[in-house]
């Protein structure tokens, strides 16, 4: 299935059958009642969901609009991508395999697919950038105390690119028994679509939230976009609603250094792992190395269905450099008392930009996708 | 193309473009029936170490184009068959119809793209049979019936996985080759190729034995590289001719 002329199975022939395996699965699986009820279970009593929609008091006053924030930060983990981990680990269990494997860059969508699997009783390895395991070296520690093996990436530019080759070429190994657990809408089809609907249940809760509290839908709706998933996922169910929906990147140390993860915003169309998209790549078609003060923003693509929306003109995409994200880190962290994940805190820092130019009493809702703990190292360098 | 044929692979401008075409030379006269140009990415997924290694480091100075040079240095020198072994990224920024054009007037005569599989390759066959370039396509043991049908009908010769994994070189022929090469044998027209994996001549011998129309040997040449650089060039002979024997059945 594509987007558009986006997504697609580049793939090797050897990983056709096992795509064609996970989608015939999924489609049988996200119709199943009782598939559905034990992961409605674990998303309410393992991960903590539904999340609140919090209004932002002190914020909306500050800035003459009303700003609501909805509370991933809040998940068992510290990030939206539990909601995923658990999905597909449940998925991955129906479908008989006993391993799973992930990527991660920052080390939240690691966390949380070894939380899944220790959850799920299955075996996980986690492959991670060599540079990122130096930079992350907690949540390394954390994946290994639930259990999980960790293998740092040498190869490439050592960082969550390298991540998802190597994952990739585990699971041409491996897929007999074992599901790749991918971390965001990225990747051969099915799995944008999969990361989506799992992620999507955001979106549903904020849309019933939102409309019990205001009893009107918002004017804007604001998230980061790495490779996209918690984008997708509170985008997805306002799709054909009059709301506009920004999907904000990383502008890193500027657009114009070259030092930045827009992909959508400064790159070209591209083919990698498996997907027609967006990339940052020079003009032999090889990727280049990507900067965010955000790990979890810093990859060299996004999501099809991103590309997609972009250029249909369904969505709107910006971008936040570093300085303008650390910013809104602090003011969240001090204004409300809620400190974000860096990823979290570009969607913050748009929705600070534009509700200057919005009528007062207009909402945005600010997909606030992760918490800040993970961050304290990098953001205490970066203040001193 | 393809029959007893021994495939020779080398990464494109490693260590240097002059030195790819004296290897490639090197090796048609030593034996090889066709060589296999890998153009280096950034990404290489289907790769295991020793060819990553030689694409990280050619990736330090190169440009897509090089590969059309070198192409028409050896055809100054040699008529052998050459594909093109790539990932469809590079080719698909240049654009694939300029790309296949500039291939096929430097004497390529065939393109296989790795992660490029047939349902997602109707315009890029379509320019290629438009342009006349010989287009391969891979099938793997879990290729299914169906699959390998339409490989079969796309490609002048199947390039057959040996194993589930990546390039590089193995102890074993893995039992799995065996099983699929001879339903591949069953079930398609064209000849087949086996590759990934396949490093000594006793694996070739095996190999044709059970009824390949050819081996591809990759990473076995690339670790000389990767030791040797430049000055490979006499292992390079050396290998082939014994990896020929397996063929010959006169080691
Ligand atoms: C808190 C948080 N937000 C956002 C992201 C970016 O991923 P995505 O764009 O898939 O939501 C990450 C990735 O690690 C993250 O940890």
């Amino acid at each position: 299935m594509r987007f558009g002329e986006f997504g697609g199975r580049y793939v090797p022939e050897v990983l056709i059958p096992p795509l064609e395996e996970l989608e015939r699965a999924y489609n049988d699986l996200k119709e199943d009642e009782k598939f559905r009820r034990e992961l409605d279970y674990y998303l309410r009593n393992y991960a903590g969901r539904p999340t609140p929609l919090y209004f932002a008091e002190n914020m909306s006053r500050e800035l003459g609009v009303k700003i609501y924030l909805k509370r991933e930060d809040l998940l068992h983990g510290g990030a939206h991508k539990i909601n995923n981990t658990l999905g597909q680990a449940l998925l991955a269990k129906y479908m008989g395999k006993r391993r799973i494997i992930a990527e991660t860059g920052a080390g939240q969508h690691g966390v949380a697919t070894a939380m899944a699997a220790s959850l799920f009783g299955l075996e996980a390895e986690i492959y991670m950038g060599a540079e990122d395991y130096d930079r992350q070296k907690m949540n390394v520690f954390r994946m290994r105390l639930l259990g999980a093996k960790v293998t740092a990436v040498e190869s490439g530019s050592r960082t969550l690119k390298d991540a998802i080759n190597e994952a990739l070429r585990d699971w041409v190994e491996s897929f007999e028994y074992t599901h790749y657990l991918i971390g965001s809408v990225v990747g051969p089809h099915p799995f944008p679509t999969i990361v989506r609907d799992f992620q999507s249940v955001i979106g549903a809760e904020t849309k019933r939230q939102i409309l019990e509290m205001e009893e009107t839908l918002p004017d804007a709706i604001v998230a980061c976009v790495g490779g996209g998933s918690n984008a997708m996922g509170i985008f997805y169910p306002f799709l054909n609603d009059k709301v506009e929906l920004i999907g904000v990147e990383a502008a890193g140390r500027g657009i114009e250094t070259g030092k930045h993860s827009a992909s959508l915003l400064a790159g070209s169309k591209g083919v990698l792992h498996g997907m027609l998209s967006y990339f940052l790549q020079d003009e032999d078609g090889m990727m280049l190395d990507t900067h965010s003060i955000a790990a979890g923003l810093d990859y060299p693509g996004v999501g099809p269905e991103h590309a997609f929306l972009k250029d249909s003109g369904k969505c709107r995409y910006v971008a936040v450099n570093d300085e303008e994200a650390l910013k809104a880190f602090a003011l969240l962290s001090k204004k409300e008392g809620i400190i974000p994940a860096l990823e979290s805190a570009h969607a913050v820092a748009y929705a600070v930009r534009m509700a200057e130019e919005m009528d007062k009493d207009s909402i945005i809702i600010v997909n606030l996708s992760g918490r800040g703990d993970k961050d304290m190292g990098i953001v205490m360098e970066m203040m001193a | 193309m393809i029959d007893k044929s021994l495939v020779v692979f080398f990464t494109a401008s490693y260590p240097s473009p002059e030195k790819t075409v004296e290897f490639m030379l090197t090796a048609s006269e030593a034996g090889a029936d066709v060589i296999e140009l890998g153009i280096p990415f950034s990404d290489p997924v289907a790769d295991g170490k020793t060819i990553q290694e030689s694409y990280v480091r050619t990736l330090k100075n190169f440009r897509v184009k090089q590969v059309f040079d070198i192409m028409k240095a050896f055809r100054e020198e040699s008529d052998k068959p050459v594909v093109i072994m790539s990932y469809f990224n590079p080719i698909y920024r240049m654009g694939v119809r300029d790309f296949v054009e500039r291939a096929y007037s430097s004497g390529v005569d065939a393109m296989l793209v790795v992660d490029l599989p047939y349902d997602e390759a109707e315009e890029y066959a379509d320019i290629c049979s438009s342009i006349g370039m010989d287009t391969v396509f891979l099938a793997a043991p879990n290729t299914s019936e169906e699959r390998l049908r339409a490989i079969d009908e796309l490609s002048t010769f199947i390039y057959l996985v040996s194993t589930y994994g990546v390039t590089g070189e193995r102890k074993e022929i893995s039992p799995l080759a065996f099983e699929a090469l001879k339903r591949a044998k069953n079930i398609c027209k064209k000849p087949v190729a086996v590759g990934f994996g396949v490093s000594k001549a006793d694996h070739v011998r095996q190999l044709i034995d059970a009824g390949a129309d050819g081996v591809v040997v990759g990473s076995a040449f690339i670790r000389i590289i990767n030791e040797k650089g430049g000055s490979a060039v006499e292992d390079i002979r050396k290998l082939t001719l014994n990896l020929k024997s397996g063929i010959l059945g006169s080691y």
